[in-house]
């Protein structure tokens, strides 16, 4: 789960991490009402979107007075955002952060993420903040310095101080640093987070050392126990049919082509967008039913894919082991009945029941293509959702 | 022989009482595992399935001679119940628990090591050698005993692969399903390592997907080891976006990394036929034993 920046920097407030004085603001007179109260002349207005690249858009930038503010604010709430994260179609501003601007003497990254090869958390800083991690790691490995978390004993002072002398730091600023290093792990372990990256983290002219921004990630299967993380949710920034697949149990991710897919299983699912692909279509999502495939499922399942318009034709492949085929077949029946489907369904059924399902689906009065093998359902699709144009 | 299970396996189920591992429980008795406890703390003493019930995985562990367990918990309870089953030295831990929080699983693995018990899991179908035992939610009918040993990230994408190797005329010494987290407690590496000293296995189907390096770690395990059973890989994934987590907690591309090109790129690179049809496993697998 992802939360905006002004919402990670609450959190990172309470943990005593020094954050720029600053505020959230939903309309133009609310921007103008934050710069009133905050003590500083120069503020910045920032585009809160769940992506990263704001800046090189277009979406933060400098106001040295009222007037600014809120002719920035004009300019930037409701823009369509577009960086490098959000893909072309961009994002729409509904949120700012309104900040005092921060007299910056050097900028740092700082992040903890899961190393999946050590199957260690691993805590990195580099000198090169400002930057893309990823650029850093290819271009200048040299200049991320990294520490492992044991997780029998977790992190220690030593593996701080590695990072934070590795940095250069010196005088207060050690202390500092050490501080808010310190405080971002607490943050990780205590929030069940996946990802937490201050970039840039920087040293002020007076050595303060002040996280500039911050990205929070949640691991999903952690928010079970974090109740009030859930609270912090914008699904505005989530796609409406992905938000509402939630509602139902689904698992549904949306793409750019033209068949849809409904599936059990993820790795089955990824296989069948792979196979459209291979005969010459794009799939136009990603949708995991789950262990239940009954008529309500694969309604709902209907009703999220036809939300995409681009949608062609419709390729159901379920593998039936402790789910029965002939019970998905019925499913697929009685949602046909109440789910206008305007477009060619392609069914393909394997495993438990499979040929009892063959049957009932031949005898059936809906209109379906029944498909005899994982190939031959990937070529009735591609070529339904061809003619379909 | 077969890998990890077997005649002499002798479960405990965690959970057993609970839906899932009720329903679980006697598909694996009508299979013919041996269950020979189960565990769910407070029930102890009752019988479930004609089996005897514990509060603890060590009373049954003493009471019964189990060697193995399977973990039907929900997430907020799993990572302790494996706990549990490390502590009391089991052989082997299948966890079949999707949703598990990672930070959990970092500990577990912490927890393992220098144990010696085995973990396949977490958010895994399980494990079947076909005629012997099965244990997990896999469809047993669809197996068939043979030689060809399928490690697979998947669920129903193995049952797929089991199904066509079945139909060709071939079938499964061990189908071991390693889950589709991050943290694992068995990897491809683990698994063919296990293969390799297994004269029942003749080649090996490979089913990986996104993220993380483990299809490449395996690649290199094959080139260094001089593995030189058969191996056909599929790689589920090439048309993901990135950045996006497509169901299994682990199959997402971050900071450009574990893409399904680069898996299939290193497996090449080890001589592993890697098909880009899900459909022609069984084609390939059957022209590389012949």
């Amino acid at each position: 789960m992802k939360i905006h920046e002004y919402q990670g920097k609450a959190i990172l407030r309470d943990y005593g991490v020094a954050v720029p004085d600053g505020f959230p603001a939903f309309s133009v007179d609310e921007a103008i009402k934050i710069y009133d109260k905050l003590d500083s002349k120069v503020v910045v207005v920032k585009a809160q979107i769940h992506a990263g690249g704001r800046g090189k858009g277009g979406g933060v930038k400098l106001a040295h007075n009222r007037d600014e503010v809120e002719r920035l604010a004009n300019e930037i709430l409701g823009m369509n955002l577009i960086t490098h994260q959000t893909g072309p179609e961009g994002k729409e501003v509904q949120r700012l952060l309104i900040e005092q601007r921060v007299d910056i003497a050097r900028e740092f990254y700082a992040g903890i993420v899961l190393d999946r090869e050590r199957q260690q958390y691993a805590f990195m800083v580099s000198t090169e903040g400002g930057m893309e991690i990823e650029k850093v790691a290819a271009e200048t490995p040299e200049r991320i310095i990294k520490e492992w978390i044991d997780p029998s004993v977790g992190l220690q002072s030593y593996q701080l101080r590695n990072l934070v002398f590795g940095l250069g730091l010196q005088g207060a600023q050690i202390k500092n640093c050490i501080k808010i290093l310190n405080a971002l792990w607490k943050v990780f372990v205590e929030k069940d987070c996946s990802l937490i990256e201050i970039n840039p983290l920087v040293v002020t002219k007076d050595d303060k050392v002040i996280a500039l921004d911050a990205k929070i990630n949640f691991d999903d299967n952690g928010l079970f126990r974090q109740k009030e993380l859930a609270e912090l949710r914008d699904t505005s920034e989530e796609d409406p049919a992905e938000v509402e697949a939630g509602k139902y149990n689904l698992n549904y991710i949306k793409l750019d082509g033209n068949v849809g897919c409904m599936v059990n299983g993820a790795g089955l699912a990824m296989a069948t967008m792979d196979i459209i692909k291979l005969y010459g279509s794009e799939p136009a999502n990603f949708l995991d039913v789950g262990g239940v495939a009954n008529a309500e499922t694969v309604a709902n399942g209907f009703k999220l894919i036809l939300s995409d318009p681009n949608v062609k034709s419709i390729l159901i492949n379920i593998f039936g082991g402790i789910v029965r085929c002939d019970r998905v077949a019925q499913g697929v029946i009685d949602a046909m009945e109440t789910v206008a489907v305007k477009v060619p369904v392609i069914i393909r059924l394997e495993g438990t029941n499979a040929k009892e399902a063959a049957n009932l689906l031949n005898n059936s009065t809906m209109e379906f293509l029944v498909a005899n093998s994982f190939e031959d359902a990937a070529q009735k699709s591609v070529k339904a959702a061809q003619e379909m144009k | 022989m077969s890998i990890l299970v077997n005649n002499e396996t002798r479960l405990i189920v965690q959970g057993f009482t609970g839906q899932e591992g009720s329903f679980h429980g006697s598909q694996m008795i009508e299979y013919g595992t041996k269950i020979v406890a189960g565990v769910t703390p407070g029930k102890g003493g009752q019988t479930h399935l004609n089996v005897p019930v514990f509060n603890t995985v060590a009373e049954a562990k003493i009471a019964t001679d189990a060697n193995t367990s399977v973990i039907f918990v929900p997430p907020a309870f799993a990572a302790d119940a494996i706990m549990e089953a490390v502590a009391a030295e089991l052989d082997l831990i299948i966890c079949i628990t999707e949703g598990i929080p990672t930070k959990d699983m970092v500990t577990v693995n912490e927890f393992l090591k220098n144990k010696n018990t085995r973990l396949v899991g977490p958010n895994c179908p399980g494990v079947i050698s076909p005629g012997k035992a099965k244990i997990g939610i896999m469809p047993g009918f669809i197996h068939k005993p043979g030689s060809i040993g399928i490690i697979s990230r998947s669920g129903t994408l193995t049952y797929e692969a089991v199904h066509q190797i079945s139909n060709n005329g071939m079938g499964q010494s061990t189908s071991i399903g390693i889950g589709g987290d991050p943290i694992n407690g068995t990897n491809f590496v683990d698994a063919l390592s296990l293969f390799a000293k297994d004269d029942e296995t003749d080649g090996i189907v490979l089913i990986g997907e996104i993220g993380g390096t483990a299809e490449e770690d395996a690649a290199q395990w094959v080139i260094d080891n001089n593995f030189t059973k058969p191996i056909v890989a599929f790689i589920a994934g090439r048309t993901a976006p990135p950045g996006r987590r497509m169901g299994h907690a682990g199959a997402i591309i971050a900071g450009g990394k574990g893409t399904a090109q680069d898996k299939m790129a290193a497996l090449k690179a080890a001589n592993i036929r890697v098909v880009e049809n899900p459909a022609e496993l069984n084609i390939t697998m059957k022209t590389l034993l012949h």
